[in-house]
């Protein structure tokens, strides 16, 4: 049984992106959630460090400054127009935020206090920059906590423990609605509406080690993708130098923020030789890379080689109390590791997704090399690429993004929402959604679904994380054929229709799978190394051939076709990455 | 220096499926599934696991390799989103932020107490966010926003430090007897949530939140048995928060 629900607008997710549109949305018109977690589990909540913005609370700064950084820091692939935009309402969107009470740390006069983190410069790269606002080393948890007091005050009608299964649009390509699967009774849902905005994360359990939830399977950009829309710099993965070893939980950048350095097998601080100003301080590409070339020229840590070490144990106890205690219990728990006093193991952890679904700056999403406009369509925070990260994003500027992209997605959405009709459903809408499940459902033998996962993160940390080539990337090509294959034949034990937490993996998994074509794909194309995307055989930045940005399209024999777009430029001029 | 495929084949012993673990433990846990049938029933599984692996690891393992019914909520799988709360070794706890090695050889796992059991280790989360959201669990405050922020001094910041950790995992309130019985406590979660804007300096809901707080369902039910404080996975001092809460409304003082 199908139930069919009327909305002006959806947004789809509910971490803070999602919600912090849904806070713009319910005030403006009728709106719902849908979430296959409750809000408060969203990943946005294991964001650590900070979120930046050129308040100048504790030392000068400007927006302008902080553009430049996150343009360099995005190895100029970085829309400049977007990154200065973000960088502009980042200043309203953290006082909004402490007018709703965000708990931030504050400066002896009483005002947010600020620390510095990777990449944020002074004067485009003079110095470090307290730029970062702050909460402990909890900042995501706290934004999570007050965007959901927010939708509280404002009753936002939540479907919790929904997954969104597929993107309706009508014969001219206009957006009417979603299919969601109601986790509790297994009963499918059609949401008509005008608007939808997908906010659903990224995708980084596509490999093996990683610091995202299980529940980052990419959703949105795998059910607009088989829709049609393209999904841009799918390449551009970022992955973050400290992850706690063999787990990728991760210690925030606050660590190195405040202080702390990273070494080799010998004790060695090394970023010296790599980054001669910032150091540790420089931007995570950068600094993944070089932990790879010391396990790669032997002076790796751990029983494999493979690890390096976090130090914090030379900082003041009580700054590590105060500001990094989260982490510090991370590495308690589950390495049974005292970082006051000895150095936390740690290794490059897949970490987050520049790219995504393509949008403009009102969070409308944007097809093909010209842009064209998906009417009623939007997307916002991780799985959005706008494109303010570029090919590898700046420390604290992910919450920035979905605070100031989130709200400008939800103020377009609503206006579009008030000026238009309500688009009709295509023909038995629900139809595909249901012969998807049930051909899950009907396979009595077949591959194991947790078998093809496994093999999928292991292949993916193997062949396409920090480094990559030709060989490596044209190897996992390969292997992803089978393992789609192997997916089509995918049978599992749960044929019940209460929390079918089977099922849903099973279809979270098939997301991952189209997510890591895509990406591969794009990859595999780019020759040359940019940002979080580097090839061993391409190793230097190609701006005469790739100054631009990659959309991905699934084709009707599942392969990917490829166009490209303009970068969009400002300011700032292409020169040599030097930290 | 190595290629990439070099990297690959020095990591293949890693590469395909669960390698065995080096330590053997046995899960038992209590099974609901109304589907199946209107009673609870157990299951034991011994899997050989590794003894640093989370207890969410090892609930998958049995999951993706014995018993794809098994079901229950995870997300972060490091002790930040709250979805994982179970009954662990009779302790309200994280699964994710229990080792193998801190509870074998044998663990018994049961759903939280106090919340309708749906199926497994899942359990009804609707009656406790409802009752968080029964205190205004927002910043109230309608005096007029500044052009920048509102000043806060880190001694005023620090006043309710403790209670912004909450994560709404439910750990605490199931594991109070209070909660347990019949009579619509609000529990030590939904006080933690008001503690956390009663003592905000910003904040001008108090005494709105302390008369919700002082009728039957509110503060005065709670008798200390301080199960919540050794429940909490965040380590907030949540008996003395309600504590807190409890002199306030006795001397209006916040």
């Amino acid at each position: 049984m199908t139930t069919t629900h009327t909305y002006d607008a959806l947004v789809v997710g509910a971490g803070g992106a999602g919600m912090r549109a849904a806070i713009e949305l319910s005030d403006q018109v009728r709106t719902a959630v849908i979430s296959k977690l409750y809000p408060t589990r969203s990943h946005t909540g294991a964001a650590q460090g900070g979120v930046c913005a050129a308040l100048g609370n504790t030392e000068e700064d400007h927006p302008e400054w902080h553009a430049f950084d996150t343009v360099k820091g995005g190895d100029y692939l970085t829309d400049q127009p977007a990154a200065m935009l973000m960088t502009e309402e980042a200043i309203e969107a953290i006082y909004q935020l402490e007018r709703w009470g965000l708990p931030f740390n504050r400066t002896p006069d009483g005002r947010i206090d600020q620390r510095r983190f990777g990449g944020h410069t002074a004067n485009h790269g003079e110095r470090p920059v307290r730029r970062a606002c702050y909460a402990a080393d909890r900042t995501g948890h706290m934004i999570l906590q007050t965007l959901y007091q927010q939708c509280v005050k404002r009753n936002v009608r939540f479907f919790n423990e929904f997954y969104c299964l597929d993107l309706l649009r009508d014969d001219d390509g206009t957006t009417a609605g979603i299919v969601a699967y109601e986790l509790a009774t297994g009963e499918l849902h059609v949401f008509r509406a005008k608007s939808v905005v997908f906010a659903t994360g990224g995708y980084g359990r596509m490999f093996r080690v990683t610091s995202n939830a299980h529940a980052l399977t990419g959703d949105g950009p795998a059910v607009v993708w088989r829709r049609g829309i393209p999904l841009e710099d799918m390449e551009m993965f970022q992955f973050h130098p400290t992850g706690l070893a063999r787990l990728g939980v991760l210690l925030s950048e606050a660590a190195r923020g405040e202080g702390g350095i990273v070494l080799n097998k010998d004790g060695e601080r090394f970023m010296e030789r790599y980054a001669p100003t910032i150091k540790d301080l420089a931007p995570r590409d950068v600094v993944s890379r070089a932990i790879y070339q010391e396990i790669r020229e032997g002076r790796g840590a751990g029983p494999n080689g493979d690890w390096a070490y976090l130090d914090i144990s030379h900082l003041d106890p009580r700054v590590i109390e105060e500001k990094l205690p989260d982490i510090t219990e991370f590495a308690r728990v589950y390495l049974k590791v005292e970082p006051t006093k000895e150095p936390v193991p740690i290794q490059p952890t897949a970490h987050y997704a520049m790219g995504g679904i393509p949008t403009d700056t009102d969070g409308r999403v944007v097809t093909g090399p010209t842009e064209e406009v998906v009417p009623g369509l939007y997307a916002a925070g991780e799985c959005a690429c706008v494109s303010v990260h570029g090919a590898n994003r700046l420390g604290t500027n992910s919450l920035l993004d979905l605070v100031v992209f989130g709200r400008r997605a939800g103020d377009h959405a609503a206006v579009h929402a008030k000026e238009t009709e309500l688009p009709p459903l295509p023909d038995k809408p629900e139809q595909h959604t249901l012969e998807q499940l049930n051909g899950i459902l009907g396979r009595t033998t077949g591959d194991n679904a947790a078998d093809i996962r496994t093999e999928l993160q292991d292949s993916m940390f193997d062949l396409a994380f920090v480094v990559r080539s030709e060989e490596s990337l044209t190897k996992m090509e390969s292997i992803l054929t089978g393992l789609h294959d192997r997916y089509e034949r995918v049978a599992i034990t749960d044929k019940g229709a209460i929390y079918n937490t089977d099922l849903m993996e099973t279809v979270e998994l098939g997301y991952l799978l189209d997510c890591a074509e895509a990406l591969v794909g794009s990859a595999l194309a780019r020759t040359e190394s940019r940002g979080g995307h580097y090839r061993e055989d391409h190793p230097l930045r190609d701006d005469a051939n790739w100054l631009k940005h990659s959309l991905a399209y699934r084709t009707d024999d599942r392969s990917i076709r490829l166009e490209y777009k303009p970068v969009k430029m400002g300011p700032y001029i292409p020169m040599e990455r030097k930290y | 220096m190595a290629t990439a495929a070099e990297v690959l084949n020095a990591s293949e012993d890693r590469r395909i499926g669960p390698k065995p673990g080096a330590m053997a433990l046995t899960v038992r846990v209590r099974r609901f599934n109304p589907e199946v049938s209107q009673d609870s029933w157990w299951d034991e599984w011994t899997v050989h696991v590794d003894p640093l692996d989370r207890l969410v690891e090892v609930l998958h393992q049995i999951k993706w390799h014995h018993d794809g019914t098994l079901s229950f909520r995870r997300s972060c799988a490091h002790g930040i989103c709250g979805s994982d709360a179970m009954l662990i070794n009779g302790r309200n706890q994280l699964a994710c932020k229990v080792l193998a090695e801190d509870v074998g050889p044998k663990v018994t796992i049961e759903p939280i107490r106090g919340l309708s059991v749906l199926k497994d280790l899942i359990v009804d989360m609707d009656p406790f966010m409802d009752d968080i959201r029964s205190v205004l669990p927002y910043l109230i405050n309608d005096s007029g926003e500044p052009d920048k922020e509102r000043r806060q001094s880190p001694e005023d910041r620090h006043r309710y430090d403790d209670t912004t950790k909450c994560i709404l995992c439910a750990c605490c309130t199931t594991s109070c007897p209070v909660f347990w019985g019949d009579g619509g406590y609000v529990g030590p979660a939904a006080i933690v949530n008001a503690h956390r804007f009663i003592f905000d300096s910003r904040d001008e809901g108090g005494r709105e939140r302390m008369k919700i707080l002082s009728e039957k369902t509110g503060v005065f039910r709670c008798r200390t048995t301080f199960n919540c404080t050794d429940a909490c996975p965040r380590g907030i001092e949540v008996t003395k928060a309600i504590q807190e809460v409890k002199r306030a409304i006795l001397f209006e003082r916040f």
